[in-house]
């Protein structure tokens, strides 16, 4: 039986083809440069029984800088043991409005803006949390409030997870301001200022 | 020997080759265009989750704040994905009992990770980072879309090279005022230009040429 022969120009039309071809297909090729060999993230590591790449610490770690001794700042108790009435630092505007900003990320959902405990969630079924503007609440001591919220109470979620110590002191300065503004009396508002209220709009 | 063609196929032929460099410009049109398109970058296209947790629902129906959960977005490059505890946080009593949580149950249970399906996932080889862009005015909707409306989360934008830099070379068209970071539906109080203009001044906004050089994305 004879070899047939491919012709010579047939061969060269199928190289250009596979050229071509070669060249498409590779477009669509992804390298490992895409996803590297690297943990990004919250990427799941194939090493560990849980698929974690974030481990966990080893209990009683303490991360450097993380010394936290400072104990009425991270817990919010005075030396007797007692929640503190004052506030660790200086409280200024800023703080302030800072606590403002945060509260209405973090609490607002079931407390409601103005503290009074009629939030979104809790309309659609969750516990009802008491007014901020009880007297009860009005009289407890801030460091009461703080720990509250690093160590949640009753029905209410811890938070210490999702709000970092400087922002819980910041939100108990504005949860104190927002019982101020609720029991406040025009005798509050300096007489120079007075004027302004009736205008709506006024800073 | 007769010819076999005709003299005017001459005309023709030049006509063949003369539009072929516009077939070639029309073929890399198109692959330019399924480039980019939505069904090659994947954006616009819900994923599948292994619970169908609903932005639609959470932000769009009861206001949740994006920083309640994703609680990192201002602070580090990463903007978190929420730990089941954070679900638990109004679970707990919310829909307590519903099959279509069980997962969200389970893992609380058990401690292991709800293993979420990635949306929006750059290459490896690009530095994205979140903290720079929201504190420099950057909203979410800018880059995400209408999240509120979303029942299933799919990626708003294509995420190529191309997108980036659009906004990297006028990124006045796209701030806006620190405390409308996470607004959906955001609506500039006035001209967005004149706007935009203040705030790169206010906010320090780097120079185009810097935010388009190789080396702020590929480094
Ligand atoms: C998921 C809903 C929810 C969120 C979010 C929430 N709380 Fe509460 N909170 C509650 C509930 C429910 C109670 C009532 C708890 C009880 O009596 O068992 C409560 C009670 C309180 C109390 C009163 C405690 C007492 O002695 O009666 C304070 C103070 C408080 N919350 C502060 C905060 C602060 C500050 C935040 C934001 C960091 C916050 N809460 C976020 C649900 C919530
Ligand atoms: C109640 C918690 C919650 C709130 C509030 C929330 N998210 Fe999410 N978000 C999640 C969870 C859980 C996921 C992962 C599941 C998914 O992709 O749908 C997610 C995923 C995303 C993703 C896709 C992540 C990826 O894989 O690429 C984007 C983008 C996003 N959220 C943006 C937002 C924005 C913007 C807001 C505010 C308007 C917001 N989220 C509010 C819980 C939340
Ligand atoms: C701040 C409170 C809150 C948090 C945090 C929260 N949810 Fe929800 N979730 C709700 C409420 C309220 C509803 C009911 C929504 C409605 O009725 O419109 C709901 C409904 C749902 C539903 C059912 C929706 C449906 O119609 O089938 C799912 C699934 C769900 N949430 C998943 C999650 C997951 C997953 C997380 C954690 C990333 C989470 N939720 C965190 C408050 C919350
Ligand atoms: C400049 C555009 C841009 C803005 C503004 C932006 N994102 Fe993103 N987001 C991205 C990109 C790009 C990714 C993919 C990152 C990756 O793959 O590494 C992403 C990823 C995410 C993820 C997945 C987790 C992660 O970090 O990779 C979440 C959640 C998210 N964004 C939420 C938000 C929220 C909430 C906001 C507003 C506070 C926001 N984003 C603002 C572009 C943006
Ligand atoms: C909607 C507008 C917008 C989009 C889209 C956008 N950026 Fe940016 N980006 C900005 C602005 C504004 C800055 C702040 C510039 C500055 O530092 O002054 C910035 C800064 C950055 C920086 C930090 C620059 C530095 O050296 O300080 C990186 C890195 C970056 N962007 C990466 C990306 C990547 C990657 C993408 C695409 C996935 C992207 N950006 C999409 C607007 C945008
Ligand atoms: C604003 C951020 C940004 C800048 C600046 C930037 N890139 Fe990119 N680059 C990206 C992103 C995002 C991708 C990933 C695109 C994708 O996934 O399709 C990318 C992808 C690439 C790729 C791979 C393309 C592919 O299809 O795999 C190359 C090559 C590249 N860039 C080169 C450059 C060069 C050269 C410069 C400078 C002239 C540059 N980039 C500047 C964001 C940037």
């Amino acid at each position: 039986m004879p070899t047939e022969r491919i012709s010579p120009r047939l061969l060269r039309v199928l190289a250009v083809w596979v050229v071509i071809l070669m060249a498409a297909l590779s477009v669509a090729c992804r390298q490992d440069m895409q996803d590297q060999p690297k943990y990004i993230p919250l990427r799941p590591s194939g090493f560990f029984a849980d698929g974690r790449s974030e481990r966990p610490l080893v209990e009683g770690t303490v991360a450097r800088g993380h010394l936290d001794d400072d104990t009425a700042y991270y817990t919010g108790k005075g030396p007797d043991g007692k929640p503190l009435d004052t506030f660790p630092f200086t409280v200024t505007r800023d703080v302030i409005l800072r606590g403002q900003d945060r509260f209405n990320i973090y609490c607002a959902p079931c407390h409601d803006r103005l503290g009074t405990g009629d939030g979104m969630v809790v309309r659609r079924g969750y516990r009802k949390p008491p007014s901020y503007h009880i007297d009860r609440l009005r009289q407890v001591p801030n460091g009461y409030i703080f720990d509250v919220i690093t160590n949640g109470f009753g029905a209410m979620p811890d938070y210490s997870a999702q709000i970092p110590v400087a922002d819980r002191w910041a939100i108990v300065s504005y949860v104190r301001a927002l019982q101020l503004s609720q029991n406040a009396s025009i005798n509050d508002v300096p007489a120079a200022n007075r004027g302004q209220l009736g205008q709506g709009g006024a800073q | 020997m007769a010819q076999i063609f005709h003299r005017s196929t001459n005309t023709f032929s030049r006509i063949t080759i003369f539009g072929a460099v516009f077939i070639l410009a029309f073929l890399t049109w198109v692959f330019a265009e399924l480039d980019r398109s939505n069904y090659n970058t994947r954006a616009t296209v819900p994923r599948e989750q292994p619970v169908p947790f609903s932005h639609a629902h959470h932000v769009g129906g009861i206001g949740i704040d994006c920083r309640y959960c994703h609680t990192t977005v201002e602070t580090s490059g990463f903007a978190n994905i929420p730990p089941t505890k954070t679900c638990i946080n109004c679970h707990s009593q919310i829909w307590a009992t519903s099959p279509t949580l069980e997962p969200v149950r389970a893992s609380f249970r058990t401690g292991q990770s709800i293993r979420w399906t990635r949306v929006n996932d750059l290459p490896d080889f690009v530095y994205f980072n979140h903290s720079i862009h929201i504190n420099k005015g950057v909203g979410c909707e800018s880059c995400h879309g209408r999240v509120d409306r979303m029942p299933l989360t799919w990626q708003e934008n294509s995420l190529e090279m191309e997108w980036c830099l659009d906004c990297h070379r006028h990124p006045e068209k796209n701030l806006r005022p620190r405390e409308f970071i996470t607004t959906m539906g955001y609506q500039p109080a006035g001209d967005q230009e004149t706007i935009g203009r203040r705030l790169m001044a206010e906010n320090h906004v780097q120079d185009a040429r810097v935010l388009t050089s190789c080396s702020t994305c590929h480094r």
